[in-house]
């Protein structure tokens, strides 16, 4: 109930903001055009002249640090694992490059695919690079990644700039992100589809007391093009067919806009200890709107352990188009029955535990830490049933949910 | 409209000039704590929003960043 009323709330802020400041920002931002005196340029003119105003101290690169880590997903019949490689690095005193690889090995036979095909193996492989500028109070920031697996191949090319303010209590980042997908088919050699995507999005990081930081995050994300799965079907009543159900494609609209609004706090216990809140609220053209809550609590334990638990709790309404029994073919222009577009709650609780380890006497290396966190997470989608259960009439089977087991185990070196 | 904005950005360039930190450098052993950190673990991070980006519809203000879709 807490968390409806906090929806709505929200909810009722972020349409509001919507109305007068991101949907002219969008649409100056789609012409690829900013007028002389645009809100943004007031805004970033504020920023600006800011940053010359007050005596600051200065910003700093990332650490110089490199992560190796395994990661798992066992659940609802599919299972991904695979390594992720992740090193940073300061060259001269401005600039720190870094550079990223990630595998998803992934073996599916989730309900979607033991109900219309067979099960499958394919891999995904992510590679990632860019760098970090930094200039007196700013950091500039580029990266590019690849993503590639045999029916899908994203490139990603990401642009942000932060500026540290008011002896550096405060931080406001602004970020770009460009897209571009090509997806195709493994059954269907015909099919060669694109979508782009655009994601704009406005951090602001402040110091409120000795003991606690906040952050609050808004981003906008724009899709246009091939959106759907090339693979899944919607079902619909079919009393022509002896089992009384047919099966058609998915259609989905070519266009989607997303808004989401993000705001964490973090807390400093007496005790050394500290207590992480974060919210975060949601809602796109497609009709769906979400809100998600996380409460975190880390607890470091003598000198070289530090243990955390935390508490997730998600929850969001289904998409306009989508249903799990459509009332006949082609009944509607959009349709889809992807269970990721049913109206669904999640909750996860995740236990992790480090041990950091090291010396500044080693020559090579810094510090490091070995890492191991579990997270127990739940799915129940309210209006997607479970279409392989026997026994029962099309349309009335019980609903779908499954359980995920999610492991990371890692290790990071500071050098 | 504009000019409303103009206002509030002098305003605020006017006063930002003057504002002292609340909070002095000296105080802030705390904050500088590796578990004060929004995002302690990048490679973490990353992919547990990933995890939660494929299985959700929401996305967008998170931490991590990525690309593609390895999800079903």
């Amino acid at each position: 109930m807490a968390l409806k009323v906090v929806k709505v709330v929200v909810v009722a802020v972020i349409n509001t903001l919507r109305k007068h400041l991101v949907k002219p920002l969008a649409k100056q931002l789609a012409k690829r055009r900013i007028k002389q005196t645009s809100h943004f340029q007031w805004g970033l003119l504020a920023v600006g002249v800011l940053g010359f105003c007050v005596p600051l101290m200065a910003a700093v690169l990332p650490e110089d640090r490199a992560d190796i880590l395994f990661h798992s997903y066992d659940g609802g019949g599919l299972t991904v694992n695979g390594p992720s490689l992740l090193a940073r690095k300061q060259v001269g005193k401005s600039l720190s490059v870094w550079g990223k690889y990630y595998v998803d090995s992934l073996t599916s036979a989730t309900i979607d695919v033991v109900s219309s095909a067979s099960e499958y193996t394919e891999e995904r492989i992510e590679q990632s690079v860019g760098f970090d500028f930094l200039h007196d109070k700013s950091t500039i920031s580029l990266g590019y990644t690849n993503s590639a697996e045999n029916d899908f191949v994203a490139n990603t090319y990401n642009f942000g700039i932060s500026h540290s303010m008011f002896g550096d209590l405060t931080t406001v980042s602004l970020g770009f992100t460009v897209g571009l997908d090509d997806v195709s088919s493994s059954v269907d050699p015909n099919l060669n589809e694109s979508a782009e995507r655009f994601k704009y999005r406005l951090n602001l990081s402040q110091v409120i007391t000795k003991n606690m930081l906040m952050s609050a995050t808004f981003e906008t994300v724009t899709d246009e093009g091939f959106l759907e799965s090339p693979y899944r079907r919607v079902r619909f009543l079919d009393p022509s067919d002896a089992s009384g159900v047919g099966y058609q494609s998915e259609e989905y609209p070519e266009t989607r806009t997303s808004h989401a609004l993000a705001v964490n706090a973090l807390y400093y216990l007496p005790y050394r200890a500290a207590v992480k809140i974060e919210t975060r609220v949601f809602t796109d053209t497609w009709g769906i709107n979400a809100a998600m809550y996380e409460l975190g609590y880390t607890h470091p334990w003598r000198k070289h352990w530090i243990f955390e638990v935390k508490y997730r709790a998600y929850t969001q309404d289904q998409a306009e188009f989508y249903n799990d029994m459509f009332n006949g073919i082609d009944e509607f222009i959009y349709r889809a029955r992807d269970k990721e577009l049913s109206s669904l709650n999640t909750t996860s609780i995740g236990l992790g535990a480090s041990y950091e380890f090291g010396s500044k006497s080693w020559r090579f290396i810094d510090r490091g830490s070995v890492n191991l966190m579990y997270d127990r997470y739940q799915i129940d989608y309210q209006n997607f049933r479970n279409e392989t259960a026997v026994g029962f009439t099309p349309g009335t089977e019980p609903l779908y949910s499954q359980t995920a087991d999610i492991v990371r185990f890692f290790v990071s070196v500071w050098y | 409209m504009k000019h409303l904005l103009l206002g509030m950005a002098v305003v605020l360039i006017i006063s930002g000039c003057g504002i002292e930190p609340w909070v002095k450098p000296y105080e802030r052993a705390n904050l500088a704590d590796p578990i004060m950190s929004f995002d302690r673990d990048p490679s973490a991070t990353s992919y547990i929003n990933h995890v939660h980006e494929s299985r959700e519809l929401s996305r967008g203000a998170e931490s991590g960043q990525g690309g593609g879709c390895g999800c079903n």
